[in-house]
């Protein structure tokens, strides 16, 4: 192929020499690689929102095509590589969504879509060939005789065996399996109906017999399909969601040589008496003491405290804060399976083994009912043989008759119907379900445990008394906190800029790690910082201190609340459940976020192992506990706890360890979850009651000989969609 | 009764006309998002002519 056969594509280069050039064209287009982004962007909900996003990314340099699938909120864009998921994800948060990078790399993601389109297919090969064969079966139900009957009949063979034989393979190879293991699970009567029931068919049709259940062989493949398609879909879209969220780790580390030169090393070959740096922004690798250097560290994610803590030489440092703003020296006392993160991780696999495994529903209903469906038609077989003397080709009819009319079409279908239909409410609310069974378990919870900082709250600090301040002042302020990278320094920027205010110009702009910012505005020093290093009185709340000259002004900061946090404390009281607040947090401000909120159960400086006690201890006394929580600190409570939900912002580790996750910022939808979750096990409780009734009325007419294929049909359509109109009144 | 013979061929070739088209759709990834697939025919983008075609899009 020459360069010049190439089909004409997108150019990378906008430059006409380029054109001119087609051999530098293709270089350049081949030195652009493309790449894919996945992103989750969970606040999107209409078509306005297709079309903002999609003609904006459009614009957006190097961004070939954008496309948002609304079912998945989820954002794809190809794109030349030069395009980073920050840019992107900076560009989407600018019009107001939220995103969160996916690994598009996941190859179980391809995996699952060919599952799911196979599934699909199977189900679609068996719904054309249910409907083709009931046209056929219509017309002997409504009187076609003799050799007419038997043409119909066979027909419905040449069309039912194929069928089954593709369609039928998901129960078949389940069957197969729970066989081979010695077990009785429920694909065993299901396969052993759908066989049957065609090779008795086949056998009247060639005896020239009246009745053939051709259809109810294809409409139990069917249904079930349908049942088992939806169970697929929610797994499915539950685990991809869980795999893809992105990963926040700290595999390597800069260790310093015995020249003070540094190199980056895995922390695995990271010994105690090692020195490593750390930046300024970036996390600690290892636990250690601190040799050198003045910073600050925020420990939100590990213990709670949404203030900075000053880290100077002797200062103890574990694994996973984050250095705000000077670069330190560590000696590593702990790295790797010692550190703390690692200590951490061996109790969340403690609590898990001792997370008892969970019966569903569905797996108590079918343990209860898969036995009864062979007992029954073979009890049929053996009483009619006995009745009729020996008349073979009857008792089998009447055997088979029974089993298919036992079969669990609606049973199957009971379950998946309404787990599906209240995933995907929740979904739409922006709670993601990681596990199958934690729908159910969420049903049944009567006390609800909360994390303080980045659970209730944002975990952000917002400047509240910007009003108290004169205007110069503010812009002074804006303009020092713009040289930083401290929280508050950001948190403050963030305001002013908000309330539209310009920075002062400041010139001689220097950080003093651990200190604050300074710099000269108009010929006069000026600091942003600790009020003993500005010069100011300390006030009783987080807060950062201003001195003009001699003037100095203080800044107050809290903890934005999450939006819905309020309601949703409310909304559980409403409910009658118990709430608690538990922090590693200090008391003055647990206490404080505790009485803003109603609760009047709480506990400040709770350790990882404390937060996991209590938890064990409510549970000992009867309870059923939510843990709501998005630390590191939190993962062994949330663990521990009957069920449990984690904001998508929350640590990975903590997100892994919940059976949900909340997509948006605001945690209001908990409480609709729980309510959704109580009426849907109650769906699913008469979704049972409703099968379990066809079979009392319909058992007895099988059993006594009077069932025709019109009637097994007809249950099991009518039992089928009564099952799946109940799931959806769901609201 | 010999009408049969013309009506059943016709009916299932119909039926396998019509599973043909499904398995179409399902090739072309139709169910990937039915939720964003009915939302956006509300928006007029494309109302005077169809979006360009891309060959990476054909498949």
């Amino acid at each position: 192929m020459t360069l010049l056969s190439d089909p004409p594509r997108a150019r990378p280069s906008a430059c006409p020499a380029c054109d001119a050039a087609p051999a530098a064209q293709a270089r350049a287009e081949a030195a652009v690689p493309r790449a894919r982004l996945l992103l989750s962007v969970p606040e999107v909900h209409c078509a306005g929102c297709i079309s903002t996003i999609e003609r904006d990314l459009a614009k957006m340099a190097g961004v070939r095509s954008a496309r948002l699938n609304l079912t998945l909120k989820r954002l794809s864009v190809d794109a030349e590589a030069s395009v980073t998921r920050d840019a992107v994800i900076d560009r989407l948060e600018r019009l107001g969504y939220e995103a969160h990078e996916l690994d598009p790399g996941a190859l179980s993601m391809t995996e699952t879509d060919r599952q799911g389109r196979e599934l699909l297919m199977r189900l679609g090969v068996a719904g054309f060939a249910m409907m083709n064969i009931m046209l056929l079966s219509v017309a002997v139900w409504a009187g076609a005789e003799g050799v007419t009957r038997d043409m119909f009949h066979l027909i419905s063979a040449v069309i039912a065996i194929p069928t089954i034989a593709f369609s039928g393979q998901p129960f078949f190879r389940s069957a197969m399996k729970s066989l081979r293991a010695g077990r009785m699970g429920m694909d065993v009567p299901i396969s052993l109906a759908i066989l049957l029931a065609v090779a008795i068919s086949l056998f009247e049709t060639f005896q020239s017999g009246a009745h053939a259940y051709f259809e109810a062989a294809v409409m139990l493949t069917f249904f079930l399909l349908g049942g088992r398609y939806l169970d697929f879909r929610t797994r499915a879209m539950a685990r991809s969601a869980a795999q893809e969220l992105a990963a926040l780790e700290v595999p390597r580390a800069l260790r310093l040589d015995a020249g003070g030169q540094a190199h980056e090393v895995a922390i695995a070959d990271l010994a105690p008496g090692d020195l490593v740096l750390v930046r300024p922004g970036g996390r600690m690798p290892v636990d250690g003491v601190v040799v050198e250097g003045r910073s600050e560290l925020d420990r939100a994610l590990l213990t709670g405290e949404t203030l900075p803590v000053v880290a100077q030489p002797g200062a103890q440092v574990s694994t996973g804060e984050v250095n705000l703003t000077g670069p330190l020296k560590v000696r590593v006392s702990a790295a790797g399976k010692d550190s703390s993160l690692h200590r951490m991780a061996d109790l969340v696999a403690t609590a898990e083994s001792a997370r008892t495994r969970y019966t569903t529903l569905a797996d108590s209903a079918a343990r209860a009912y898969a036995p009864t469906i062979p007992i029954l038609s073979l009890g049929a077989f053996f009483a009619w043989l006995w009745i009729s003397g020996g008349d073979l080709r009857l008792s089998v009819n009447i055997a088979i008759a029974t089993l298919i009319i036992t079969c669990p079409c609606a049973l199957g279908l009971a379950v998946p119907a309404v787990v599906t239909a209240a995933s995907g409410k929740l979904f739409r609310k922006g709670l993601l379900i990681k596990d199958g069974t934690a729908l159910e378990r969420l049903a049944e919870v009567d006390t609800v445990v909360f994390d303080k900082t980045g659970t209730l709250t944002m975990g952000t600090p917002v400047p509240d008394n910007l009003d108290a301040h004169p205007e110069d002042a503010l812009r002074v302020a804006l303009g020092l906190a713009e040289g930083s990278s401290h929280p508050l320094a950001r948190a403050l920027a963030g305001a002013c800029r908000a309330r539209g205010l310009e920075p002062a110009v400041i010139t001689d702009l220097r950080e003093a790690p651990g200190y604050g910012v300074q710099g000269d505005w108009q010929g006069m020093p000026v600091k942003l910082g600790r009020a003993g290093w500005v010069g100011a009185t300390h006030a009783a709340t987080t807060g950062a201190y201003l001195s003009l000259g001699d003037a100095t002004h203080s800044f107050t900061f809290t903890d934005a609340l999450r939006p819905g946090a309020a309601d949703l404390v409310a909304g559980l009281h409403a409910q009658g459940k118990h709430v608690w607040l538990i922090s590693g947090d200090v008391v003055p401000a647990v206490a404080a976020m505790a009485r803003s909120l109603g609760i009047t159960q709480w506990h400040a400086n709770a350790l990882p192992q404390d937060k996991a006690e209590r938890i064990a201890a409510l549970q000992r006394d009867g309870h059923k506990v939510l843990m709501v929580g998005d630390g590191l600190n939190d993962t062994v409570a949330l663990t521990a706890a009957h069920v449990s939900i984690s904001p998508a912002s929350a640590l990975d580790a903590a997100r892994a360890a919940s059976d949900m996750v909340l997509l948006g910022r605001d945690i209001g939808p908990i409480a609709d979850a729980i309510r959704i979750a109580r009426l849907s096990t109650r769906r699913i409780r008469e979704n049972f009651w409703q099968s379990g009734l066809y079979n009392i009325v319909f058992v007895p007419i099988a059993l006594f000989g009077f069932a025709t294929p019109l009637w097994a049909a007809l249950i099991m359509s009518v039992s089928s969609v009564t099952v799946s109109l109940n799931a959806m009144r769901l609201k | 009764m010999e009408v049969l013979a013309i009506l059943i061929p016709v009916s299932l070739f119909l039926g396998l006309m019509g599973l043909a088209a499904f398995i179409w759709t399902l090739r072309k990834g139709m169910y990937d998002d039915p939720e964003g697939d009915s939302r956006r025919i509300l928006d007029p983008q494309y109302d005077d002519k169809p979006k360009p075609l891309r060959d990476e899009d054909a498949r």
